[in-house]
């Protein structure tokens, strides 16, 4: 986020009516704004409710679906529940990772068009292994088919 | 409309009716997340299209998860006078032909599955005819519902509306006898007969260990305090375990009836959905049930005019496997991180904001309409001696036919696999299977006679736990398998206890050492230790439980580890050293 546009998280608190108790529907809604959890914004949300910034970063280091890095564009989500993980949901991950330049503790793209994370199971373990951009989910996906795939969302 | 006695219930189930059992075709696609990652929606908009360009009137429906998986997409198709006819591998380039051929009223006999000729109505006793008796002749080589391999060994009581009824629709599930329960349960049962009912049914908690539903709340209602609570969990983070999921996704509203009969039965005036996060369709359906039922007057002030009050809220998670733990789940709900506490005190003693709560999850609530409307006594004729009804389970994995299956309790574990699943795909041969998640264990085929139910499964070391069937093939290495649950569990730890934090570790980097073959012969007691004061030291069922893996796998395959150990070769040639 470049500049924090403060009248968005006052909206953002007023919709959950500045109940602390909200918390965590308030750094989602943070999130979906801002793309992650900026750091001036955490400040900021601490600093209306009066929430200590120690308590506010617990809980978005707690919960997996918070993130503290800017994220790209593109998220592609891959299953690593035990369904996926038999049915070798590991090589699609690997194979992931070359195609988009990641490593290890680097989850962005440099072009910044994809972030890689892997998930605990999505729900469709019939059609393990799964692969889920943004709000397409894919199943039964071999390694092949990921360059198909990932096409599909680069020209966007 | 809002429904506020029994004369309106039963305009509400006729519009349903009206709108299942239409005078025109109806086209229902599977839509729940395992059939939409195979391109439903895709055929779903291609029937449309179809539809509209060839000018026949029918109504396209989405509806939930049909079970049958290994065959989606799958389309069923309704028409008046005619066998409900299935359909399955429905690809989006096969819907111009399907929709030509129905158009014309007839069958595509390539791509059918099967013929129902009648529907249950489970609730009512009833049923709804599709045609006479032998009406379609032509279709004789077709076979019938009862007779396909996959389903005839299945029960499906909870899953009675899945894949019929559109999930959306409070109409459709009112016309399959939905609420009816809930206004039996308010206008002419007290309380206390609710809780002795579901206990006598014997009715126990369809996750972890199965305590009793009827006893958990018995002892929160009886709690002292005004103020009680209940909460709907469907945080169901187990790995490899969908098919909560594929409930709230197909029939939210059984969970929801469910959930405003146990409410009524303890005294909570309140309630809250907990639902784990990276699950919108779950959530959007939920949320869309739980607003129809406010317009009903199902949920809200005088609920069918008992003056019974109660409101649901619906809350997201962040993203926490421990957040399933009831202590857990309690301090997300509050708003903090989710980090579980000592019990006692029981939640059903002091629990959200310190007041008396009952937890159940999904599928447990789902069972409590059926109990009220057919009574104990039906309910507990299903199932073995100590575990009563059915489970719905994912089967999945290394099998022929995979979906979503519901069998009575008791049935074995051989039966599943070969007669509902078709066995092993490719010639392979089964090895083992993975039942109750990370807290359960691999039962080897040596086992596969065992009865399912709660106390053969801990005996075995294994667990029902929220229903996943794994099933492994010989080409399935155990120590890899145990080496990615504790993987699993070291990243969900949330921390707070040693034996888990540390222990669970240990563990996970001891079986790394093995599966790399830098195994040493003291490694498997060592690991039995640690696995010991883990299960004893843990402050909860996520620590308690995370060495139950290893122990099965340790019970019935010593040998492979001793083959990773000993002569540094995985026999299955997964693990690469």
């Amino acid at each position: 986020m470049e500049s924090l546009n403060r009248s968005v998280i006052d909206g953002i608190l007023k919709k959950h009516g500045n109940d602390a108790g909200l918390l965590i529907s308030i750094l989602r809604d943070v999130q979906g704004e801002c793309g992650y959890l900026p750091r001036e914004a955490l400040e900021y949300v601490s600093q209306k409710l009066n929430v200590p910034l120690s308590k506010i970063f617990c809980i978005a280091t707690f919960y997996s679906s918070f993130s503290l890095e800017p994220r790209g564009k593109n998220m592609v989500s891959v299953c690593s529940g035990t369904a996926c993980h038999v049915r070798h949901g590991d090589d699609i991950a690997n194979k992931l990772t070359r195609e988009l330049k990641l490593s290890a503790d680097k989850r962005t793209s440099p072009d910044r068009a994809f972030t890689l994370e892997k998930v605990r199971c999505m729900g469709c373990c019939s059609v393990a292994p799964a692969v889920r951009v943004n709000e397409d989910t894919y199943g039964q996906v071999t390694q092949d088919a990921i360059n198909g795939i990932l096409k599909k969302y680069r020209k966007t | 409309m809002k429904v506020s006695g029994k004369k309106d219930l039963q305009i509400l189930k006729e519009k349903g009716l009206a709108s299942l059992f239409p005078d025109k075709t109806r086209i229902m696609v599977g839509m729940a997340t395992c059939c939409i990652s195979k391109g439903a929606d895709k055929v779903m908009t291609g029937i449309k299209e179809e539809v509209k360009k060839r000018g026949f009137k029918a109504n396209v429906v989405p509806v939930g998860c049909t079970g049958l998986c290994y065959k989606e997409p799958t389309v069923e198709v309704i028409q008046p006078g005619k066998p409900k006819i299935t359909y399955g591998d429905i690809t989006p380039e096969r819907v111009p032909q399907l929709i030509e051929a129905v158009g014309k009223g007839g069958v595509k006999k390539e791509w059918a599955l099967y013929q129902t000729e009648r529907e249950d109505l489970l609730l009512d006793g009833g049923y709804h005819a599709y045609c006479s008796k032998g009406a379609a002749k032509e279709l004789k080589a077709l076979p019938k519902h009862s007779e396909i391999p996959f389903l005839k060994k299945q029960r499906k009581i909870i899953l009675r509306n899945s894949g019929l009824i559109n999930p959306e629709n409070i109409e459709e599930y009112a016309a399959r006898g939905g609420y009816s329960s809930l206004l039996k349960a308010v206008t002419q049962m007290k309380p206390q007969e609710l809780i002795d009912e579901v206990t006598k049914a014997g009715l126990r908690g369809r996750s972890g260990g199965g305590f009793p539903a009827g006893i958990k709340w018995l002892s929160c209602s009886r709690a002292e305090g005004k103020v009680k609570y209940i909460i709907c969990n469907i945080s169901e983070g187990d790995p490899g375990i969908g098919m909560h999921k594929s409930l709230v996704e197909s029939d939210p509203h059984s969970i929801l009836e469910g959930m405003i009969i146990a409410a009524y039965a303890i005294g909570a005036k309140e309630g809250y959905i907990y639902i784990s996060s990276g699950y919108s369709l779950g959530l959007q359906r939920m949320e869309k049930a739980v607003k129809d039922a406010r317009t009903c007057g199902f949920l809200g002030k005088n609920i069918l005019k008992s003056g019974f009050d109660f409101t649901v809220r619906v809350k997201e998670g962040g993203g926490a496997y421990v957040c399933g733990e009831e202590t857990a789940l309690i301090k997300a709900i509050e708003g903090d991180w989710g980090e579980p506490r000592q019990r006692p005190p029981f939640p059903a003693v002091s629990g959200l904001w310190g007041k008396p709560t009952v937890i159940n999850n999904v599928e447990t609530l789902a069972n409590v309409p059926l109990i009220v409307s057919k009574g104990a006594k039906w309910y507990s004729s299903i199932g073995s001696d100590k575990s009563k009804g059915t489970k719905v389970f994912s089967l999945i994995g290394e099998v022929n036919r995979a979906g979503l299956i519901e069998v009575p309790l008791g049935i074995t574990l051989k039966e599943i696999i070969y007669d509902i699943g078709g066995g092993i795909p490719k010639g392979k041969s089964f090895k083992a299977v993975q039942m109750g998640g990370t807290a359960g264990g691999c039962i080897p085929k040596s086992l596969s006679n065992l009865s399912v139910d709660y106390e053969t499964l801990a005996q075995a070391g294994s667990a029902m736990s929220s229903g996943g069937l794994i099933i492994m093939d010989e080409k399935t290495c155990m120590v890899d398998v145990v080496k990615y649950f504790l993987s699993f569990l070291e990243g969900e730890s949330c921390g707070k206890c040693t034996p888990c934090r540390v222990g669970v570790r240990r563990m996970r980097e001891v079986l790394t050492d093995i599966s790399k073959g830098k195994g040493k012969k003291e490694d498997l007691e060592l690991l039995e230790k640690m696995a010991k004061l883990i299960k004893e030291g843990a402050l909860c069922n996520l620590g308690k439980t995370a060495p139950n893996p290893f122990l099965s796998t340790l019970r019935y395959f010593r040998d492979e580890y001793l083959a990773h150990i000993q002569r540094k070769k995985c026999p299955a040639g997964v693990c690469t050293s």
